[in-house]
């Protein structure tokens, strides 16, 4: 399959820091790309470049073949749909007006009908007529959630939609997210939690200190040594009762 | 459907505020004069009810309008609900044009206050514009109209202070109260066409200011031409700001206030709240004049000073049930 979503050596600065070097990544349709690293390593920066929010110093963003300078604003919309990590909500809007807000081209029945859709597909499909002052955090996350997968656009680009959910919500966004790729589009997700990044996505790409350290399936990406000199933490993988399974701990400190 | 039905029913609110507004007034008549007033418009109590209470009644609803819309732009924009058309210092850049022109003794030359007063609201549009081209951040925005409104109240202050003409200064000082009093149709077609076209330049960007409501990176990223419809935004804003500002000097809280009366009955839709916001205006200005008028004082009451009366108190009731509705 061709890659739908492509950077190369990109660099990027923000406020003089540099937040992206020498970055190199495709997602093909199809697959669910999860992106980790620490705090800051530049996780919501390489999707943001991707969304067309950060401009690039050098190198190149792709999407669906074409140039992202080249796409109109619309054009852009159509191929990929962004969801910032950012949970703000101004007014009190009830959740299927803010689902529909992910297609503002529509009529406004033709929007309600798949925004209505993508809230039943995220289990939000009791809370439409609900205003967003009246739900928990965790609510407000599957709604915004829904504005994506409302898009219909080919390639999501997602920036920790499992913060602060339950686990079980955690399990439900990304099995969601899976189920998309699965469905014909490129998913890139920028995750903390590295046991479920290793087991929903196909591919793990490792950032530390904007650079891109390793880009490959879970338990090749995810290896003790990266564990230990990325994370800082000690890593292996066990055999679960659904698979394979990341295990983590902080590393002994020596003495 | 709840939308129709509340503009329908502050479309009649206002009917029934604007036959109260041109039939009630100092002046009290016998029927004779009713009779007279309906049958010759060229009598005395014609006079009255045409040429004096009529156009200064519709000037009220013009300028309501376009604050309650004004304001209802500018909250969407900013993201902010406390946002106003004062808050970014069109009004303020308005006043001092008004203030310059009235010190330059050019009062009396018609229409020269009010191009005047336009020209200030173009210029802080402008510099608004220019500055939010470059910088995206709503916050930002709202700092920059903030130290606009200073400086522009400052040089409005600095008139006073070196204003060798008593008279001039309480004339300056009479238009920043904000008042209808003694407007004629020459006012109404000063405002109305600003009203009429920022009210269409604003419904232009209803469904940018819905998308804001997300954020400005979401927006950014819907495919909607957000530069373009940022800046249809402020021209609205700046342009039914100034007109009001033109025509009847500095009159707080309605701009504020009058979005939050209507908000909750639009479910907090930005988009959807500006028509009702402007109506809402609208009504809540003509009932002020009417009450400015009717309250017996020795000197009539300043609309502007009225609306701050009346509607901060207001207002501390709309933020109290709010503050429960968002838990705050």
């Amino acid at each position: 399959m061709t890659a739908f979503l492509t950077m190369w050596d990109a660099d990027a600065s923000l406020g003089g820091r540099i937040v992206l070097d020498g970055a190199d990544l495709q997602v093909k349709v199809g697959e669910l790309v999860a992106v980790v690293g620490p705090n800051g390593a530049g996780k919501s920066s390489l999707i943001r470049a991707f969304a067309g929010l950060l401009p690039l110093t050098r190198g190149a963003v792709r999407l669906g073949g074409d140039d992202i300078g080249t796409l109109s604003s619309r054009d852009r919309a159509a191929r990929v749909a962004y969801l910032p990590q950012e949970r703000q909500i101004a007014w009190n809007l009830p959740a299927i007006e803010i689902a529909a807000l992910g297609a503002p081209f529509l009529r406004a029945a033709d929007a309600q009908a798949r925004a209505r859709d993508a809230l039943k597909e995220v289990e939000a499909g009791h809370l439409a007529d609900r205003g967003v002052a009246e739900m928990s955090g965790g609510e407000r996350a599957r709604v915004l959630l829904a504005r994506v997968l409302t898009t219909g656009s080919r390639g999501l680009l997602v920036d920790e939609p499992i913060a602060g959910l339950d686990p079980e919500a955690q399990l439900m966004v990304l099995e969601r997210l899976q189920a998309r790729a699965r469905g014909g589009q490129a998913v890139l997700v920028s995750l903390h939690d590295l046991a479920l990044a290793a087991r929903f996505a196909d591919r793990i790409v490792v950032l530390d200190h904007a650079k891109l350290v390793t880009d490959d399936t879970p338990m090749k990406a995810l290896t003790p040594e990266v564990m230990s000199q990325v994370f800082g933490l000690s890593g292996r993988w066990i055999d679960g009762p659904v698979g394979p399974l990341l295990a983590a701990g902080r590393r002994q400190l020596p003495g | 459907m709840r939308v129709s039905r509340l503009t329908l029913a502050l479309a009649a609110l206002i009917v029934a505020a604007v036959f109260a507004g041109v039939l009630l007034g100092e002046s009290v008549f016998d029927g004779h004069q009713w009779a007279q007033a309906f049958s010759d418009p060229e009598s005395g109590p014609g006079e009255v009810l045409w040429q004096v209470r009529a156009p200064r009644v519709i000037t009220a609803l013009m300028v309501g309008a376009a604050l309650g819309l004004a304001g209802a732009v500018m909250q969407g924009l900013l993201r902010n609900p406390l946002a106003d058309p004062g808050v970014l210092g069109v009004s303020a850049v308005a006043s001092l044009g008004a203030a310059v022109a009235i010190v330059l003794g050019a009062a009396a030359i018609p229409g020269v206050v009010e191009v005047s007063s336009l020209a200030g609201a173009g210029l802080a549009g402008g510099l608004l514009i220019l500055f939010s081209a470059r910088v995206r951040s709503p916050e930002a925005l709202i700092l920059f109209g903030v130290a606009v409104s200073s400086f522009a109240g400052a040089a409005t202050a600095l008139i006073f202070n070196l204003s060798p003409s008593p008279i001039a200064t309480a004339e300056v000082m009479g238009w920043l109260l904000g008042s209808v009093q003694n407007r004629s149709w020459v006012d109404v077609a000063w405002v109305t066409p600003a009203v009429l076209l920022s009210s269409v330049l604003a419904t232009l960007t209803a469904s940018g200011l819905r998308m804001l409501s997300l954020g400005e990176e979401t927006a950014r990223t819907s495919g909607l031409p957000m530069v373009r419809l940022r800046l249809l935004a402020l021209l609205a804003a700046a342009l039914a700001t100034g007109a009001a500002v033109a025509v009847a000097g500095v009159i707080g809280f309605v701009g504020l206030a009058a979005p939050h009366l209507v908000r909750s009955a639009v479910r907090g839709d930005p988009g959807r709240v500006l028509a009702p916001s402007a109506l809402a205006g609208g009504l809540m200005l003509v009932v002020a004049d009417l009450l400015a008028r009717l309250i017996p004082t020795d000197q009539e009451l300043k609309l502007g000073v009225l609306t701050a009366l009346v509607g901060a108190p207001l207002f501390a009731l709309i933020a109290w049930r709010a503050a429960r509705e968002w838990r705050l």
